[in-house]
């Protein structure tokens, strides 16, 4: 697509000159200006990079080009970049960022961080951004030829390309029970379970735009999933929270009981705790899993016993019909045995098949509930209304009751799906 | 080519190989944790052991030399292994309490990371990739974040708000940094520029239906199929700007910044909850955004003073009501405060509950 000018470097151009990026090396934060002005002797194309940020700097305007390249067998992976000012930087004609699934929870070996680096480093210009807002590992600055080197020599290496474009994006989730208590399933085993069963969605875009999953080992949601994904699946429990009345009696001693009448007591979003004597007491009920009390006393208070999670689906940014927010779907499953991730699969099956035979171009699955409805959605999924899914009734009273419209006056009848009727199954389509 | 192709569709690379030792052998049996101090926690498992984590704020775009001392650290004191965190801080971790000062030290003296970002504290701001990388920005991210965690280190290697305070920048409407406590997002001022000797390049019917207020209409320009736009229906988002590039939404002269509060994620008392407008019309000034800076510690000195303890930024606003926090602020309140979207009617005051 663009020509790379080997050879023509007779501009000072390329030489590193960033007196406005010079000033983002002072100051206490560590600099990427200062890191990649050292990395730019052994990279020159790292110095014109610069150079190019730095004339942004100056003109506040960007001089990249957005262009697709893939690698073979996949449709995604490669965020492939083109400098308008390829002629005075050579070296970003082709400057493409590859997103490289990491491991679950972004736990990392020396040793594995190592192999990425050098892997980069070898194709490329080496750059490491960890991690992007997508959960990806992003790496920067490779041409075309560079790009399916280096993701050559990352899948020989035991690492797979991300997700991009109208697919199942990269998966992401807090570090669960590899480092915290308050994790109420395995998030790192079921990120690597649902990205590595529907791993041909993530490297295929074949949906009707992106669909991210994001996983949550409890309501604290540490891995953004409730307001940045299509599908957090967050941890919880059923029946009673832990409660260790020894550890209470320790917290009252320690902060006092006004401390804990003012931050656990009236905290609490239903009023479900209280006070008897020295005791804490839960009407386990009312509780509804917010982790608030939790979060204060952590070592007194503990998720129950019978864990699993909440699914939620449909949070999105702003475009284009504003902001959408999660909101319940399945209000409780366990997530423990090879059952319940089958059933997990079969889920994720209904919703995408309904999703992709109904959804416009371009409409995120928040978009495309908020346009439907969720009571059809959930009919189109196959799942039973529950009251846990919405936060109230309806106030509306126009409704369409299926059940008492008579025929004769030709009242909506009841249809199977009500309105976004599915091709048969077996229909051949004929011209 | 055929020859050399690597195995396809690998997937996550399994992450037991990649743990700590303690993180390991505790997987799924801890017990509680503990803030030692600001940047360390320790974690204490059912078996009695303790794994100390150490947390460092990184600039989260590193050269290979960088990663290279990450991982020498990493090597020396934590067995060879390490961990980031959703907001691109580098998490080392030991077992000895006695290893954490000599590895603060380690970190401090080699790699030039500030240790912080725990509990009530501000955290490494999450950021987009602005002109360094992007095909799209309208300003940068990487270095308006360093500017800004210039001037907010101390605290990050403090607790001294209310709650954890998350910040988030953006460098164009579509908003990739998402919601925060405290939200920085460029903001366009007219209908996009349409580049007609360019258009050929983009999928006409799509540039047409993506547009939310039904603004962009198909028009032959010069004998070539084409769009037009319709100034008054444009809100100027820039959604055909990512759907394509001949519809070009920026403006070096006239784009400016606005911060938003009060956006959550976790399901805590009340909720999630979505980011709202304080201040708009700041000048997208690099190479160190003062002005952004500036509100920015406006407005966390507010919440500092006025917050109780366990309120975000949202919920403390809730509590005192946009009222005083905009006397508290300095911030005007002005028309376009007021939402106009599609659920508008709900954000205004449907009571006479007013602080008079």
């Amino acid at each position: 697509m663009s020509k790379k000018k080997e050879g023509e470097t007779g501009s000072d151009k390329t030489k590193l000159n960033t007196p406005l990026l010079d000033e983002l090396e002072s100051g206490p934060w560590p600099s990427f200006v200062t890191d990649l002005k050292n990395w730019s002797r052994k990279k020159p194309a790292v110095a014109q990079l610069l150079n190019q940020l730095e004339d942004s700097y100056e003109t506040k305007w960007n001089y990249w080009t957005g262009t697709v390249l893939n690698v073979t067998g996949y449709g995604g992976g490669i965020i492939a970049r083109l400098s308008e000012k390829a002629e005075e930087y050579p070296d970003l004609a082709e400057f493409h960022t590859i997103r490289v699934l990491p491991p679950a929870g972004f736990v990392y070996s020396t040793e594995r961080l190592r192999n990425l680096s050098g892997i980069c480093e070898r194709h490329g210009a080496g750059i490491l951004q960890l991690h992007g807002l997508t959960g990806d590992i992003l790496a920067l600055g490779f041409d075309n030829k560079g790009s399916r080197a280096a993701s050559e020599d990352l899948m020989a290496n035991g690492w797979d390309l991300g997700g991009s474009g109208a697919a199942l994006r990269s998966l992401q989730c807090c570090v669960g029970q590899a480092r915290c208590e308050m994790a109420c399933f395995d998030t790192m085993k079921t990120t690597r379970f649902i990205t590595n069963h529907y791993i041909s969605f993530l490297h295929r875009p074949e949906f009707m735009y992106k669909f991210k999953i994001k996983i949550s080992g409890c309501g604290n949601d540490c891995s953004n999933a409730m307001i940045s994904s299509d599908m957090p699946i967050m941890g919880t429990w059923r029946g009673a929270m832990q409660i260790d009345q020894a550890r209470v009696a320790e917290f009252i001693d320690e902060k006092g009981v006004e401390y804990l009448i003012d931050n656990v007591i009236t905290r609490c979003p239903t009023r479900c705790i209280s006070l008897k004597g020295n005791e804490l007491v839960v009407d386990n009920d009312d509780c509804v899993r917010c982790m608030h009390c939790i979060n204060v006393m952590h070592k007194a208070l503990k998720p129950g016993k019978e864990r699993g999670v909440t699914i939620c689906l449909g949070a999105k940014r702003t475009l284009k019909i504003g902001d959408t927010m999660s909101s319940v779907i399945v209000p409780f499953m366990p997530l423990e045995t090879e059952e319940d991730f089958e059933k997990l699969t079969d889920l994720i099956d209904q919703i995408w098949e309904f999703w992709n035979d109904n959804a416009m171009d371009h409409e995120r699955i928040g978009e495309f509930i908020a346009r439907v409805g969720l009571g059809a959605f959930i009919e189109g999924i196959g799942r039973e209304p529950d009251p846990r899914m919405v936060s109230e009734t309806r106030t509306s009273p126009f409704i369409k009751f299926e059940e008492l419209a008579p025929g004769r006056l030709e009242g909506e009848q009841k249809q199977e799906p009500t309105v976004w009727q599915r091709e048969p199954e077996s229909s051949e389509s004929s011209p | 080519m055929s020859e050399k192709m690597a195995p396809r569709d690998q997937g996550v690379p399994d992450h037991s190989n990649l743990l700590h030792p303690g993180m390991a052998r505790n997987y799924g049996k801890w017990d509680y944790h503990e803030r030692v101090r600001p940047g360390v926690l320790r974690y204490v498992a059912e078996s009695g052991e303790s794994l100390y984590m150490v947390r460092a704020g990184s600039p989260r775009t590193m050269s290979p030399e960088t990663i290279e001392k990450i991982c020498d650290i990493a090597d020396r004191f934590c067995q060879g292994f390490l961990r980031f965190s959703m907001r691109t801080n580098v998490e080392f971790m030991v077992e000895e309490a006695e290893q954490v000062e000599p590895l603060i030290e380690a970190i401090k003296s080699e790699l030039g990371f500030p240790i912080g970002g725990t509990g009530p504290s501000i955290s490494n701001i999450a950021h987009t990739q602005g002109w360094l990388h992007c095909n799209l920005p309208g300003t940068d991210a990487a270095g308006a974040v360093k500017a800004l965690m210039d001037d907010l280190i101390e605290e990050f290697e403090n607790e001294r708000f209310p709650n954890r305070v998350k910040i988030a920048t953006s460098c164009c409407q579509i908003n990739c940094g998402r919601h925060a406590d405290i939200g920085i997002i460029v903001q366009h001022h007219h209908a996009p520029r349409i580049n007609y000797d360019n258009m050929k390049i983009c999928d006409l019917p799509k540039v047409v239906a993506i547009c939310p207020v039904a603004a962009i209409r198909p028009k032959v320009v010069g004998g070539t199929p084409s769009v037009e736009i319709v100034q008054e229906k444009c809100m100027y988002c820039g959604a055909c700007h990512g759907q394509c590039p001949s519809m070009e939404i920026r403006d070096a002269e006239t784009d400016t910044l606005s911060i938003w509060v009060g956006g959550k994620g976790a399901n805590t008392r009340g909720g999630p909850s979505l980011m709202k407008l304080a201040v708009w019309g700041l000048p997208n000034n690099p190479p160190r955004w003062p002005e952004v800076s500036d509100a920015v510690r406006k407005i966390l000195d507010a919440y500092k003073e006025g917050g109780k303890d366990w309120e975000r930024v949202g919920e403390w606003i809730e509590r005192i009501g946009w009222q005083r926090f905009f006397e508290k602020t300095g911030f005007t309140f002005t028309k376009y405060h007021i939402e106009d979207g599609p659920n508008a009617m709900w954000t205004y005051n449907r009571s006479t509950q007013v602080r008079i």
